[in-house]
C-alpha cells in the first residue's frame, strides 16, 4: 500500500539514527504486517475523533459567546442530541473497529501454523534460551528462521514472567510460568529484527533482548547443521590452553559446551557462542574486548544478572578466550 | 455520644433504620466479595488442576456437617434472643448472647480438631493453601463475631439494651448471621462440592 | 429537640456545640468533616509532590540513552513507588478530600453519618501512606511494579521486606478506603436535607456514591491477593506457585479485577467535578442530567467486566478475550454520553471564561486523547503489539492526569474560594494551566510514538542504537514545563491564602447549597436544616425545573441546637423522619489508627509480641470507641432498629 510507505516516511525523523529499527509500523511478514494496517485504521480513527470533538468544543465555545447577555431562562434540552452524538455515533464507530480488530485476530490465528518450525523460546532472568527441537540446537538470544515460511514460537518460563517481542514481527506473547504460550512469526525478508522482554522481570528487564535473523532457506539450513553440531576442538595451542582453563574454571558448573564436560544448565549454551552477533542477551556486542570485560565483570556490565564475577588471572582470561573465540 | 443515633420523629411515616444498620450492611457486603474473591480463587485454581483436585483426596464430611448445624443452630438461638428483646426480655437476650457464644466457641474447637485430622498443611501446595486460608478467614471472622456477642453480653447485662434501644444487638445479629451463611456458603464449596464433582 | 421550621436568629448555640477547641488535643481528636477534607486534601497533595519527585527522576534517568543516574534496583524501586503513590495515595485521596469535604454540605446536613469513622479513615490513610514510605529509609521500597504480578514479587525472587511492605501498606491503606467508602454511602442515604431526592442529587455525588460501591467490591478482589502474596512468602503458601498446583494468572486476573475498578474510582468522582464546574461557568444546568448520571452508573458496572484487557498478552483464548475487547469498546459509549452533554451544555450555555473553567475545557482535550487510546488498546492484536510499552504509559497519563489532575486542579480554583474564604488568583490561574497543559502533552503525547516505535516500559535505560533519543529529551523537557505550571499553581494557592480578595458567600453564582454559606462556612455548617425542591436551589429564579414546585426553603428550617444533630430523611424521597444525634470529638479514632498500624509494623518485621500486642490494643479500641456514654444511656429511646 502506498500510503503506508508514506506515512512511515513521516514517523522516520525519530527512528532516524538507529542501526536496527524497532518500529511496529514498519512490519515485516504476514503476522506483522495486518496489525500495522490495523494500527493505522486506529490511528486515523483516533485522530479523528479527537479532532471531531476539539473542533466541537472550540465551535461551542465560539458559539455560545456570541451573546452575551446572561440566559434568563433557560428551556433548552439537548437530551436527543446526546443521544445521537454520544450513543448512535460512537457505537457505529466502536462497532466497526471492533469488527476490523476482530478481522486482524482471526488472520493472526494459530490455525496459520501446518507446515511450521517449531522453536522453543525459554524465558531466564535475564537472557533467552532458544531451542529447536528434534535438531539438538540450543542456543541463546537469537532466533534464526528461514524466510517466507511460518515459525511456531512455543515459549515458556524458567523463572518468571516474560514477554517476547519482536514488533516488526507482530505482536507480544508473555512467557508464564507453569504454560506454554504459543504466537507464530513470519519473515518475508532476509535481515535482523530486534526483539526485547516486554514484562517487568527484574533488575535486569531492560537488558533483555533478543534478535530475530532471518535467512534464506539455504542459509537457515546451514546454520542448522552447524548449530547441530558439538564445539570444534581446539587447534592452537592457546586455545586448547584456554579450554583446559575453561574447564577447570568454576564457568562448568553453569554452561555447556557441548562435546566437552561442561554441563551446566544456570547460564546460556557456549557451544557456538562466537557465531553469535551480541553477548548477555544484546547487553553488548560480541567482540573479544566485550567479551573479556564480561567474563571478568558481568556484575559491572549487567548489575544484578545471575552471572557472578570469575576471578581469573590475565593469562587464563586470555587463554580462555582465545578458546571461547573459536566456537563457531 | 459514641455512634450517630437516629431519634424518630413524632409521627413518621415509616420504621427508621439505624445508621449501625446501614453500616454493618456495608460492611457484610464487602466481607461477603471478599469470600467470594477468595472462593473465585478456589475454584479457578481447582479448574487449572492437572491431576485430581481435591488433591489428597474429598474431604471427610461428618465432623463438619455437625459443626454446621452447630453454627446453624447459633444463628436460631441469636434470632430468638433478638425477637425476645423485641418484646422487653433482656434476660432472655443474655442466655441467648451466652449460648450462642459457647456455640461460636465450640465450633472453632471442632475446627481444630479438623485441622488437626488433616494430612496436609497449609504449605503443602496450592490446595492446602486454598483450604486453610478459606476456612482460617472464617474461623477469625467466627472469632470477632465471639468478641462482639461477648462485648454485646455485657452490654446487656449492665442494662444497655431496651425494646427500644438495640442497635448493638441488631448489628451483632446482623454479622452474626452473615459469618453463618459465609460458612455455608464456604462448605458447600470446600466440602459437598467434590463429592458433587463439581470440577 | 425542636424540628420547627424557624428563621435563627442566635447561632451562639450551634457555635458552642459544633466548635473544635483549639488545642492540639482538639486538632487531633475533631471529626469535623470539612477539617478531615481540607487534611485529605493536603496529604494528598504532599503524596502527588512525592510522586512526581520519583517522576522527576525516572523522567531525568530517561533523558538520554546509556544513562546511569540512577541504578537499575533504585529506578525499579522509584516507578513502582511512582505508581502506587499516584494511584493510592494521590488520585484516589484528593477525591475524598473534595468529597468529605463537600458532602455534607451539598447535601444540607451538619456532618457524615459516621464522624469518628471519618476522622479514622483519614488517619489510617496518613498512616498507610508514611508505613509505605518508612520502605525507603530501610532501602527496600516496593520494587515489583504497581501491579505487582507473581512470581517475580514471590519470596524466591524478590526476597527482601520490598513486597511485604506493598502487600501490608496497601492492606492497611484498603481499611481506609473501605470505611470512607461506605461512610459516603450511608451518609447519602440517610442525611440529605429535607425534599433533596435522589432526583436532585448535585451530579458530583453521583460520581462519588459510584466510586463508594465500587469500592465495596473491587477492594476485597485486593485485599484477597495482597493476603495470598504475602502468606506465599511470609507462610510458604502456593497460592501463586505453579510447581504446587498454584497459578500465576490466579493474581492477574485478582489484580485487575481490582484494578479496572480501580481506574474508575479515581475518574469517575472527577468527572463529576467536570458536570459540576462546566455548567455553572456556561450559565446553565447541565444538559441531560439522567442520562449524565446514568452513565456514571453505568460505568462504575460496566467497569467489573473488561478486566482481562490488561491480560490480553498472557495467552488466554481468543474467544473470552473478545469478550472482554468487546466489554471494553462498549464501556466508552457511557464517556461518549458525558462527553456529549459537556459540549451541549457549553454550546447552549453562555460561558465565561474564568480559570476552573479553563481547566474543565483542558480536561476535555486530554479526556478524548486518553480516551480514544483505550479505545485502541481495547483491540487486541493492537494491544499484543504496544501492551507494556511507552503506549500504555502514555494511554495511563492522559487519563489520569486528563480525568484526574486537571479537574482537581480546576476545583481547586473553584472551591478553595469556599473553603478558605479567599479567591485565586486569575492571572497566575492562567499562567498555571497553559503551563501544565503545554507541559502535559509535551510530556506524555510523544509516548505514544515511543512505544509504536518499539520502546518497553519500565526499562531503566535504553541502548543509543534504538533512536528513542530524542523523543525521550522531549518528554523530559515537558516535563519541566509540566512542573513548572504545578509550581505555579501552589504558589497561586500560597499568595491566596496571604493575600487574597475576600471571596463572598457564592463568587461564581453557582446553584448548589454549599454556595448559600458563609465562606468559610461555620462550624455546624447550615443554621437551619435547608429545605431542596429543585436541582438548583440557588437558581431558583432562572431555571424552569422549580416551576411546579414550592421555592427551596434555606432561611427556615429545623434549627436542632441542643446538641450536634441533624436531619434523617427517607432514601429515596428524602422525607424527614429523624433527628439524627451525632457524636463528638473523640481520641479513640487516632488510636484506633495507632493500634491497626502497630499491627502491621509486627506483621512486618515480623514479631509475634508486637503483632499481638496490635491485635490486642484494636479490640480494646474499638470497644472503647462503641463504648456508650452516660449520658448517652440516660437520652432515652435511640431509635426502633
Ligand atoms: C484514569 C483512569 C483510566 C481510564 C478512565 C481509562 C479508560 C479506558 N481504558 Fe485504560 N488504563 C488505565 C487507566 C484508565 N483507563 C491505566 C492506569 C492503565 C495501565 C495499567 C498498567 O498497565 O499500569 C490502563 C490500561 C488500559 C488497557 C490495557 C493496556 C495494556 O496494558 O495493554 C486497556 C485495554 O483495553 C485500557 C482500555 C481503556 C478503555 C477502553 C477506556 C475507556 O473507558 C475510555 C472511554 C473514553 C473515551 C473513548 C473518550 C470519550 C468518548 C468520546 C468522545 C466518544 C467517541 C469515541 C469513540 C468513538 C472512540 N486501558
Ligand atoms: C495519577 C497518576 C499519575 C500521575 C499524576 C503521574 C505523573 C507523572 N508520571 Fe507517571 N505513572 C503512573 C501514574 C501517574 N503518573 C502510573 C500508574 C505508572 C505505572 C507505574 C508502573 O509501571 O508500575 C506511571 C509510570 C510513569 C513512567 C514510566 C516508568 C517506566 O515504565 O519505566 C513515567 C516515565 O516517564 C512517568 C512519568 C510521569 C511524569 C513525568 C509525571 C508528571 O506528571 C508529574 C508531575 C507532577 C509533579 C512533578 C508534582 C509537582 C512536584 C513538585 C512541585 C516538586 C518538585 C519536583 C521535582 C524536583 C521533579 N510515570
Ligand atoms: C553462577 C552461574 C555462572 C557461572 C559460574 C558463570 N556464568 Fe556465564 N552466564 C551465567 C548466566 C546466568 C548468564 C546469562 C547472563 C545474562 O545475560 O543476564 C551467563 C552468560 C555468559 C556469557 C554470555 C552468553 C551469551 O550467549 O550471551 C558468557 C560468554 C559467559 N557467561 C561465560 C562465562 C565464563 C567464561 C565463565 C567462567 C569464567 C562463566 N560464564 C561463569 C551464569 C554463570
Ligand atoms: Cu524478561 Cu523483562
Ligand atoms: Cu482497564
Amino acid at each position: 500500500m502506498r500510503w503506508r510507505g508514506w506515512m512511515l516516511a513521516a514517523t522516520a525523523p525519530w527512528a532516524a539514527g538507529c542501526t536496527t529499527t524497532m518500529s511496529t509500523l514498519d512490519a515485516h511478514g504476514s503476522a506483522g504486517r495486518p496489525v500495522a494496517d490495523l494500527a493505522w485504521l486506529l490511528i486515523a480513527m483516533a485522530g479523528a475523533v479527537v479532532v471531531a470533538s476539539t473542533v466541537a468544543m472550540l465551535v461551542a465555545l465560539f458559539r455560545a459567546r456570541r451573546t452575551d447577555e446572561a440566559p434568563e431562562r433557560i428551556p433548552v434540552d439537548r437530551t436527543r442530541w446526546v443521544v445521537v452524538w454520544g450513543v448512535v455515533i460512537p457505537a457505529i464507530i466502536l462497532a466497526g473497529t471492533f469488527l476490523w480488530g476482530t478481522h486482524t485476530l482471526a488472520a493472526l490465528s494459530a490455525s496459520r501454523t501446518a507446515n511450521a518450525l517449531t522453536v522453543e523460546v525459554i524465558g531466564h532472568r535475564w537472557w533467552w534460551e532458544i531451542r529447536y527441537p528434534g535438531t539438538g540446537v540450543v542456543t541463546a538470544n537469537e532466533i534464526h528462521i528461514p524466510t517466507g515460511r511460518h515459525v511456531r514460537l512455543l515459549v515458556r518460563s524458567a523463572d518468571v514472567i516474560h514477554s517476547v517481542w519482536v514488533p516488526q514481527l507482530g505482536g507480544k506473547i508473555d512467557v508464564v510460568p507453569g504454560t506454554v504460550n504459543r504466537r507464530w512469526v513470519e519473515a518475508d525478508q532476509p535481515g535482523v529484527y530486534r526483539g526485547t522482554c516486554a514484562e517487568y522481570c527484574g533488575a535486569q528487564h531492560a537488558h533483555m533482548g533478543l534478535l530475530v535473523v532471518a535467512e534464506a532457506p539455504a542459509t537457515f539450513a546451514a546454520w542448522v547443521r552447524q548449530e547441530s553440531r558439538p564445539a570444534p576442538a581446539p587447534r592452537d595451542s592457546a586455545a586448547v590452553h584456554g579450554e583446559r582453563v575453561f574447564l577447570a574454571s568454576p564457568c562448568v558448573t553453569c554452561h555447556t559446551i557441548r562435546g566437552t564436560p561442561a554441563r551446566g544448565a544456570v547460564g546460556p549454551d557456549l557451544t557456538h557462542l562466537a557465531s553469535r552477533r551480541t553477548l548477555a542477551a544484546g547487553a553488548i556486542p560480541n567482540t573479544k574486548g566485550a567479551l573479556g570485560a564480561w567474563v571478568v565483570n558481568a556484575q559491572g556490565i549487567k548489575p544484578g544478572s545471575l552471572m557472578p564475577a570469575v576471578p581469573l588471572t590475565g593469562a587464563e582470561l586470555q587463554a580462555m578466550l582465545a578458546y571461547l573465540e573459536q566456537l563457531r | 455520644m459514641t455512634s450517630t443515633r437516629v431519634v424518630p420523629l413524632a409521627g413518621a411515616s415509616r420504621p427508621v433504620r439505624s445508621l449501625g444498620w446501614w453500616g454493618i450492611w456495608m460492611v457484610v457486603l464487602t466481607e461477603g466479595a471478599f469470600f467470594a474473591f477468595l472462593l473465585f480463587s478456589y475454584f479457578y485454581t481447582g479448574s487449572l488442576a492437572r491431576g485430581a483436585w481435591p488433591p489428597h483426596g474429598n474431604p471427610e464430611l461428618t465432623l463438619t456437617s455437625v459443626n454446621t448445624a452447630i453454627l446453624l443452630a447459633s444463628s436460631g438461638v441469636l434470632w430468638w434472643g433478638d425477637r425476645s428483646l423485641h418484646k422487653g426480655h433482656t434476660r432472655r437476650l443474655m442466655i441467648a448472647l451466652a449460648v450462642t457464644i459457647v456455640l461460636g466457641v465450640v465450633f472453632l474447637g471442632v475446627q481444630g480438631v479438623e485441622y488437626s485430622r488433616k494430612a496436609f498443611g497449609p504449605d503443602a501446595d496450592a490446595y492446602g493453601s486454598l483450604f486453610f486460608t478459606i476456612t482460617g478467614f472464617h474461623g477469625a471472622h467466627v472469632a470477632v463475631g465471639i468478641i462482639m456477642l461477648a462485648t454485646t453480653l455485657v452490654r446487656a447485662w449492665r442494662g444497655h439494651f431496651a425494646p427500644t434501644r438495640r442497635v448493638g444487638v441488631t448489628v451483632t445479629a446482623i454479622y452474626w448471621h452473615f459469618v453463618d451463611v459465609v460458612w455455608l456458603v464456604v462448605f458447600t464449596s470446600l466440602y459437598v462440592s467434590p463429592h458433587l464433582g463439581v470440577l | 429537640m425542636t424540628t420547627e421550621t424557624v428563621r435563627l436568629q442566635d447561632v451562639g448555640q450551634l457555635e458552642r456545640t459544633w466548635e473544635t477547641p483549639r488545642t492540639i488535643r482538639g486538632w487531633l481528636s475533631t471529626v469535623d468533616h470539612k477539617r478531615i477534607g481540607v487534611r485529605y486534601l493536603v496529604t494528598a497533595f504532599v503524596f502527588l509532590l512525592l510522586g512526581g519527585i520519583e517522576a522527576g527522576a525516572i523522567r531525568a534517568q530517561l533523558a538520554r540513552p546509556e544513562l546511569h543516574l540512577l541504578s537499575a534496583q533504585l529506578y525499579n524501586e522509584l516507578f513502582t513507588m511512582h505508581g502506587v503513590t499516584m494511584l493510592f495515595l494521590y488520585a484516589a485521596p484528593v477525591l475524598s478530600g473534595f468529597s468529605n469535604y463537600f458532602w455534607p454540605l451539598l447535601i444540607g446536613a451538619r456532618d457524615m453519618a459516621f464522624p469518628r469513622l471519618n476522622a479514622f479513615s483519614y488517619w489510617v490513610f496518613v498512616l498507610a501512606g508514611i508505613f509505605l514510605y518508612t520502605s525507603f529509609l530501610v532501602g527496600q521500597a516496593p520494587n515489583g511494579g504497581w501491579f505487582a504480578y507473581t512470581p517475580l514479587t514471590e519470596a524466591a525472587y524478590t526476597p527482601g521486606l520490598n513486597l511485604d511492605y506493598y502487600t501490608l501498606g496497601l492492606l492497611f491503606l484498603g481499611i481506609s478506603t473501605t470505611v470512607g467508602a461506605i461512610n459516603f454511602i450511608v451518609t447519602l442515604i440517610t442525611l440529605r436535607a429535607p425534599g433533596l431526592s435522589i432526583n436532585r442529587l448535585p451530579i458530583f455525588m453521583w460520581g462519588t456514591l459510584t466510586t463508594s460501591v465500587s469500592v465495596l467490591f473491587a477492594m476485597p478482589a485486593l485485599s484477597a491477593a495482597c493476603v495470598m502474596l504475602f502468606l506465599d512468602r511470609r507462610a510458604g503458601m502456593h497460592f501463586f506457585d505453579p510447581a504446587a498446583g498454584g497459578s500465576t494468572l490466579l493474581w492477574q486476573h485478582l489484580f485487575w479485577i481490582f484494578g479496572h475498578p480501580w481506574v474508575y474510582v479515581v475518574v469517575l468522582p472527577a468527572m463529576g467535578l467536570v458536570s459540576t464546574i462546566i455548567p455553572v461557568f456556561s450559565r446553565r444546568p447541565l444538559v441531560a442530567y439522567p442520562l449524565v448520571a446514568l452513565s456514571t452508573v453505568a460505568t462504575g458496572i460496566l467497569g467489573f467486566g473488561v478486566w482481562a484487557h490488561h491480560m490480553f498478552a498472557a495467552g488466554l483464548p481468543d474467544i473470552s478475550m473478545s469478550f472482554f475487547s468487546a466489554a471494553s469498546m462498549v464501556i466508552a459509549i457511557p464517556s461518549g454520553v458525558a462527553f456529549a452533554a459537556w459540549i451541549a451544555t457549553i454550546w447552549t450555555g453562555r460561558p465565561t471564561m474564568r480559570v476552573p473553567f479553563l481547566f474543565m475545557l483542558g480536561f476535555l482535550v486530554l479526556f478524548v486523547v486518553g480516551g480514544v487510546s483505550g479505545v485502541m488498546v481495547g483491540v487486541i492484536p493492537f494491544d499484543w503489539q504496544v501492551t507494556d510499552s511507552y503506549f500504555v504509559v502514555a494511554h495511563l497519563h492522559y487519563v489520569l492526569l486528563g480525568i484526574n489532575l486537571f479537574p482537581v486542579v480546576g476545583a481547586c480554583y473553584y472551591w478553595l474560594p469556599k473553603i478558605t474564604g479567599r479567591m485565586l488568583s486569575e492571572r497566575l490561574g492562567r499562567w498555571a494551566f497553559w503551563l501544565m497543559f503545554i507541559g502535559m502533552n509535551v510530556t506524555f503525547f510523544p509516548m505514544h510514538i515511543l512505544g509504536l516505535l518499539g520502546m518497553p516500559r519500565r526499562i531503566y535505560t535504553y541502548p543509543l542504537g534504538a533512536g528513542w533519543g530524542t523523543l525521550n529529551l522531549t518528554e523530559s523537557a515537558g516535563t519541566v514545563v509540566l512542573v513548572t505550571g504545578i509550581v505555579v499553581f501552589l504558589v497561586s494557592v500560597g499568595v491566596s491564602l496571604r493575600r487574597g480578595a475576600p471571596a463572598g458567600a457564592n463568587p461564581w453564582g453557582a446553584s448548589t447549597l454549599e454556595w448559600s454559606l458563609p465562606s468559610p462556612p461555620p462550624a455546624y455548617n447550615f443554621a437551619v436544616i435547608p429545605t431542596v425542591r429543585s436541582r438548583h436551589p440557588l437558581w431558583e429564579d432562572r431555571v424552569g425545573d422549580s416551576g411546579t414546585h414550592a421555592p427551596s426553603e434555606l432561611e427556615r428550617g429545623a434549627v436542632l441546637d441542643e446538641g450536634r444533630e441533624t436531619v434523617g430523611t427517607t432514601m429515596l424521597d428524602a422525607e424527614p423522619v429523624a433527628v439524627l444525634r451525632m457524636p463528638g470529638d473523640s481520641l479513640w479514632p487516632l488510636l484506633t489508627a495507632l493500634a491497626i498500624a502497630l499491627l502491621f509494623c509486627g506483621l512486618l518485621v515480623p514479631s509475634v509480641p508486637i503483632s499481638v500486642a496490635g491485635a490486642t490494643a484494636i479490640i480494646a479500641c474499638v470497644i472503647a470507641w462503641l463504648w456508650p456514654e452516660r449520658a448517652e444511656l440516660r437520652a432515652g429511646a435511640e431509635n426502633s432498629r
